[in-house]
């Protein structure tokens, strides 16, 4: 039993990750009609925005301090973060908790981002098909990737979670099970938590404000809201930003869980598309609820007893389900009739 | 009739010309065998390495920091800098005039860690550049792979970072040679460790990296803990570059294991051993012990990753900057002042492994591979760190001594990630080199 809690957490956590990035392709394909091969790559900038807040703020002072010697001979360099010395205990402080203070930068780097990607390519491509699209997108991921390469360098940098959140919380302790048997880090239930409540966010935001109602009006019929009058494109632009908010926070907050490259993106994305077709093409609980199903399902695979019966099942689980169900239900688990469909 | 006693100056003429054509007979007949083209036979000024290490992938620090060495090696071979090694080893032939009169030059190539693009990369600097020998690396299974394809091509390969029971075992080839150590020799430094720190009734569970140096570093440490009397509980294969290893450590929490060998290397090695420490393994005790978590192939760079994780954990390594030797000296003293850091073991096996291709082109009087393999082929030396070392003619793996360290607990620098818990001799880890098969077959000169 034990052991089955915990596979539904590490599930969890990857599941909050997939979907997440699933969820902020499904609004862009729902309202823009755009398939967004470019959405890993958002990934993987907010991921770099938590990397570029660390260094801004690890910036250090280098004095030399001649009575400490290296081990060639030369004076030692010490070096302070400049923080420290401007605040104090309260630089060490947000050194420390780096991660979820860069979510302050993160918010509108990726806003940004999403706006100048959305206006300044995507928006040529609307009424493309939706093959130019991918090539388009995919391209635009490309250049992305090489860009945080030549200045990042093509090595991950890890980001460490907070101090008092590096270790592990005893899980079966508080449900009744022996101390010590279910114990998982606190960073991966702060991301799983974190996950729920940005798509909760999203959903609320789309459910209970006029904007997200006149946002699902024009992805039912963006004909009719534009005869009331409603500039239902500026409308899309913004949630196409809102989207890449949505990616760039994933990455963010899962940089202590991966140390990012420039390369993650893409490896998300793959299976966040995935996600996206096992959910239902345009259906947003569609794509929340296969994000977490199959980052769950790939956990169990990964289980020993598992893998004696099936060896190598943990590495191709998610596409086996993935074929399944498009052969059982070819819209997806959720999916709408008349999506992506002539 | 010839009069000896009263030899004529026409006499001696033809008598001394018999006589010198006789002495430098072999001579010719050698040096004219040398001047047999082979492949990529250096014609002008110079003559070109090539370097393929990780530039990208899971062991891309390692690959910086060879590439560092490299550099560094260069400078010393052509005279420059302070010379390093080249005056510590001994015996060597090495003046820092270049090789064979000709300034080194050299060509990089990315291996990306994988074997396909390391065989590009090689292929390139071979058929294009011109490289002469082709040398680096950060894990086996490139190793293997860009070894045959030097082998094929006619070429020398120095390996670089391969630990591999295989690169020198089922399989070696003529034209290969290795400077670094193997899983059985970290096994058989390791094991007289773990017994004296954790006992003799231990249960281990293996997390390994799915390629051939996982695979031989499991079996052979396998081999040596149960010979201690361990039990193995599960040995599990991960993915290389897996990144979250979550998924592999959860089912040791539960598995009545008490060790977690963690058989990766590079940026695996770190991902999975900070990801077992935030799983609260290093604070578990089961079956009444301490949890212990054991990382057979260490290195510096791994131990700067992977932080205050590395506190307390055994392991070997190759060699390591606070040896005391002049060899390790010296080269700390030069790296340290080019580069303002120590370096890794990767820096110090490329190192040694560019200047004793080097020496033994100077031994040999030619850069043709099958004069190279004559001159490294058994092939005592000193000075270049570890002790006295044999490039072992049989299997052309080096034996010297192996280190045991353990990440230190109270470090005193930046630097101070790593403390030698033991020098284990040579002898120790010394083995039959028909226990791990495989033929070196003939050299190769490429025509």
């Amino acid at each position: 039993m034990d052991a089955i809690l915990l596979q539904i957490l590490n599930g969890l956590d990857k599941g909050g990750a997939y979907a997440l990035i699933a969820l902020g392709l499904t609004l862009v394909f729902g309202t823009l009609g755009v398939v967004n091969f470019a959405h890993g790559a958002l990934f993987m900038m907010g991921a770099f925005c938590a990397v570029s807040f660390n260094q801004l703020i690890g910036l250090e002072k280098v004095t030399v301090d001649p009575t400490q010697m290296t081990p060639w001979g030369t004076p030692l360099e010490v070096r302070v973060p400049m923080i420290e010395n401007w605040l104090g205990d309260w630089g060490t402080f947000i050194l420390d908790y780096s991660v979820p203070f860069s979510i302050l930068m993160a918010i509108p780097v990726m806003i940004i981002i999403g706006l100048v990607m959305e206006r300044g390519l995507i928006q040529f491509f609307y009424r493309r098909t939706h093959a130019e699209q991918i090539l388009v997108t995919f391209g635009l991921a490309i250049v992305l990737q090489e860009i945080i390469k030549a200045w990042f360098g093509a090595n991950p940098i890890p980001q460490a979670p907070p101090e008092d959140l590096r270790l592990a919380a005893d899980i079966g302790a508080f449900l009744g099970f022996e101390p010590n048997t279910v114990v998982y880090p606190y960073w991966r239930l702060i991301y799983f938590l974190f996950s729920a409540m940005v798509i909760g966010g999203v959903f609320a935001f789309l459910q209970l404000t006029t904007f997200g109602m006149v946002v699902r009006a024009g992805m039912a019929d963006r004909e009719t809201v534009g005869l009331f009058g409603i500039d239902i494109e500026k409308r899309f632009t913004i949630v196409f930003g809102l989207a890449a908010v949505v990616a760039g926070l994933a990455g963010v907050m899962y940089t202590p869980i991966l140390p990012p490259d420039y390369h993650m993106g893409m490896e998300f994305l793959v299976l966040s598309f995935v996600v996206v077709v096992v959910g239902g093409m345009g259906s947003l609980p569609g794509a929340v609820a296969a994000g977490f199903l199959l980052g769950i399902l790939q956990s169990f695979a990964s289980m020993t007893e598992v893998k004696s019966i099936i060896p190598g099942i943990d590495q191709i689980i998610i596409y086996l389900v993935a074929v399944i169900i498009l052969l059982v239900r070819p819209r997806g688990l959720l999916g709408r009739k008349g999506v992506m469909e002539s | 009739m010839v009069d000896f006693l009263n030899p004529s100056r026409r006499g001696v003429l033809k008598g001394g010309a018999a006589v010198g054509a006789g002495l430098a007979m072999p001579t010719i007949f050698s040096s004219q065998a040398w001047a047999a083209d082979y492949l990529n036979k250096p014609t002008g000024d110079t003559v070109t390495f090539g370097f393929n290490v990780p530039q990208t992938g899971a062991y891309a620090d390692e690959g910086a920091d060879e590439l560092r060495a490299y550099q560094l090696a260069v400078k010393h071979l052509n005279g420059e800098g302070d010379g390093g090694m080249l005056n510590t080893m001994n015996p060597t032939v090495l003046t820092g005039n270049g090789v064979l009169g000709k300034k080194v030059a050299f060509v990089t190539g990315d291996t990306q860690t994988k074997s396909d693009a390391a065989r590009a990369s090689a292929k390139r600097m071979i058929e294009k550049d011109g490289a002469i020998m082709i040398t680096g690396g950060s894990s086996s299974g490139v190793a293997i792979a860009v070894q045959s394809l030097c082998q094929e091509a006619g070429v020398i390969f120095m390996a670089g970072l391969t630990h591999s029971n295989d690169t020198t075992g089922k399989d070696k080839r003529r034209n290969g040679f290795r400077h670094f150590f193997n899983a059985y020799m970290s096994g058989a430094a390791l094991a007289p460790v773990l017994k004296s720190t954790y006992g003799s009734d231990r249960k281990a569970y293996h997390l390994t990296a799915d390629y051939t140096w996982g695979w031989t570093q499991e079996e052979s440490i396998k081999n040596s803990t149960e010979a201690l009397g361990w039990e193995t509980v599960e040995a599990v294969r991960t993915p290389l570059g897996a990144g979250d290893f979550s998924q592999y450590i959860t089912p040791v929490l539960n598995s009545g294991a008490d060790v977690l060998i963690l058989n990766h290397y590079g940026k695996d090695m770190v991902n999975s051993l900070t990801q077992a420490v935030q799983f609260g393994l290093r604070d578990k005790q089961v079956n009444g012990k301490d949890f212990a978590i054991v990382v057979p192939l260490y290195s510096r760079l791994m131990a700067q990753g992977a932080g205050e994780n590395v506190k307390g954990i055994l392991g070997t390594t190759n060699w390591h900057w606070s040896l005391q030797d002049e060899g390790s000296k010296a080269f700390v003293k030069s790296f340290g002042e080019e580069y303002g850091f120590p370096p890794s073991q990767a820096a110090h096996t490329t190192y040694v492994q560019a200047i004793l291709y080097a020496d033994a082109c100077e031994r040999a009087g030619t850069f043709m591979p099958c004069g190279v393999v004559e001159a490294l082929e058994g092939f005592e030396f000193d000075g270049m760190g570890n002790g006295p070392t044999l490039y072992r003619a049989a299997d052309h793996q080096c034996f010297k001594n192996v280190l045991v360290v353990k990440g230190n607990e109270n470090p005193t620098s930046q630097f101070d990630l790593l403390e030698i818990v033991q020098e284990v001799p040579a002898e120790q880890v010394t083995y039959d080199p028909a226990i791990f098969g495989g033929e070196l077959g003939e050299c190769n000169n490429g025509v």
